[in-house]
């Protein structure tokens, strides 16, 4: 049902109604779709996408390469596993190439994230090396542009 | 001086009304409050990696003339889409011609093709161009009716009963604006069999034939036996890559009848825009996946708007092709331009009259789904709401 979960991708908050009259199905088998794709983990949640610079402009982002060393049985999943789970690092990734993690970290202030990066994580048994880079300015996030430009005038009536 | 028409204008302008569409358009423009489902091009702009492709060709001074057949570049393209998708193989060099869209290339077809007082066969409710394009080529159109009881797709035997000794040619357009109609393989058949028999000219104007829905197929007639050597293959970037603005189409047609329109186009257009040929080339190497992404979109729009007309009670049938639904509005007793000028007054949407099409198209509305979704549903339940309450005074 790719066809559903394209249009709960643009927008999660339509109805199973607005759905349904998309789709040309009923209603009671889009919310059966629906709950099939929650229960067995498609849909992992519901999320607004908001406009940090703009609601926090305080805030910082830092995308931080992280090198660690594999471990014989679990690979990197174990260590991966770890860093993921605080709460500031809001993605974190397996990479190919020169380093292994890339891990989104947001914290309140600039202090705040290389606080968690000196004392945290470079100092959890494991981590090789880090490199951190902070976030200047959003042009797109999400799959939205930042600044998107009016739709261009159509005519009203064409053949 | 005063300017007297009958004097001073050809007597085949002066033949030619003007057309329905401009009516209609005189009385939306100006108004901002429209909701408009009256337009014949796609609400999208053209996928971003076509309109960079022709900014950098812009950039790198590409600014000259192309060969008058256009970019062999972009012909080779076309004859491999054109292969792959449609099943019919054309000489780059000799038997594809670019233009600068379709409407172009009909009009060089018709001039290449006809003689004074030569019939031409089209089919009705159809786009606004075929009659005039053939009157301005001193043609006879001959309008036979795709009727709603066939849910507006042709019969052969429609078209069997208009030939005479002086039809030379046929234009055929499926899936079908205004309507949305396609036409049965078998009655497509039938329609070759008696171009052979007759010997005439097929035009296929084929710009819609990637937007099908619910499984509709699509054959293009010059797949059939017999039908190669006589049929001018008609397609165009428009509206399955939202390309309206570039102005750019193509013909493929065996290298006769490709040199004969050749001749017209060098005169007349000596060759096609070089930055819409450029970005007509990056669509047909890596448009298809934006032009999937639209054309999902549209069949959610069209799910949308069936299933609206359905719950209003508005007679409507499904649409196997394009982005338009032709809704049936003869029970309120309306005429077409009656039922839109007053749509248009009371509702603020615009939806072109049935009868700007061809007469047969009378009773109904031609409703276009390619506008944002939002829109539309407003739109939509606009339109429900004055259909109810015309039909229940």
């Amino acid at each position: 049902m790719s066809q559903l979960l394209d249009l709960l991708q643009k927008d999660a908050r339509k109805t199973n109604a607005e759905l349904a009259e998309l789709l040309g199905l009923d209603e009671a088998a889009v919310s059966q779709e629906i709950a099939q794709l929650e229960q067995d983990g498609t849909i992992m949640g519901y999320t607004a996408i908001i406009d940090r610079e703009q609601h926090q402009p305080n805030k910082v982002t830092a995308m931080i390469e992280v090198r660690l060393s594999p471990e014989r049985g679990g690979g990197f999943d174990r260590l991966a596993n770890r860093i993921a789970a605080f709460p500031q690092v809001k993605s974190c990734f397996l990479m190919s190439g020169s380093y292994d993690l890339l891990t989104i970290v947001e914290g309140e202030d600039l202090r705040e994230v290389a606080r968690f990066v000196s004392e945290t994580l470079s100092t959890m048994n494991g981590i090789l090396s880090t490199a951190t880079h902070f976030q200047l300015k959003t042009y797109k996030a999400n799959g939205l542009l930042r600044s998107s430009q009016p739709d261009p005038d159509r005519l009203p009536v064409s053949p | 001086m005063s300017l007297d028409p009958k004097r001073h204008l050809s007597r085949q302008i002066q033949q030619i009304p003007r057309s329905g569409i401009r009516d209609f358009f005189e009385l939306v423009i100006g108004r901002d409050d429209v909701i408009s489902l009256g337009v014949g091009e796609p609400d999208f702009s053209s996928p971003w990696h076509i309109r960079e492709a022709a900014i950098y060709s812009l950039e790198r001074g590409e600014t000259s003339y192309t060969s008058n057949l256009g970019l062999l570049s972009l012909r080779q393209e076309i004859s491999s889409y054109v292969e792959r998708q449609f099943g019919m193989r054309y000489d780059p060099k000799s038997e594809i011609l670019i233009t600068v869209g379709v409407s172009e290339a009909i009009d060089l077809a018709f001039r290449a093709l006809l003689n004074p007082g030569d019939e031409v066969i089209y089919h009705e409710p159809c786009y606004v161009s075929y009659n005039p394009s053939i009157t301005l080529a001193y043609g006879l159109p001959v309008a036979v009716s795709a009727t709603p009881e066939d849910d507006f797709a042709l019969r052969a035997s429609t078209v069997e009963s208009a030939i005479t000794p002086k039809t030379r040619a046929l234009i055929l357009n499926f899936p079908t604006n205004p309507t949305g109609a396609v036409i049965e393989r078998r009655e497509l058949e039938g329609i070759a069999e008696l171009a052979v028999q007759h010997d005439l000219i097929v035009l296929s104007d084929e710009i819609y034939s990637e937007l099908r829905y619910d499984g509709a197929e699509h054959t293009s007639i010059a797949t059939l036996p017999g039908m190669k050597d006589r049929t001018i293959f008609l397609h165009g970037f428009s509206k399955y890559h939202a390309m309206t603005g570039f102005r750019i189409g193509y013909s493929c047609a065996p290298g006769i009848l490709t040199e004969a329109m050749m001749k017209i186009h060098q005169y007349s257009m000596l060759c096609a825009p070089i930055t819409s040929q450029v970005a007509a080339t990056e669509a047909l190497r890596n448009g298809a996946q934006a032009a999937r992404q639209m054309h999902q979109t549209y069949t959610t729009r069209r799910n949308l708007l069936l299933t609206r007309f359905r719950k209003a009670g508005i007679p409507c049938f499904a649409p196997g092709g394009a982005f338009y639904a032709f809704p049936d509005i003869r029970a309120t007793g309306m005429t077409s331009q009656g039922f839109a000028r007053e749509l248009l007054e009371e509702e603020a949407v615009a939806c072109v009259p049935g009868d700007a099409f061809g007469p047969t198209g009378d009773g109904f509305l031609r409703c276009c789904y390619a506008a944002n979704t939002e829109a539309l549903k407003e739109a939509l339940d606009r339109i429900c709401r004055f259909y109810s309450k015309k039909i229940r005074p």
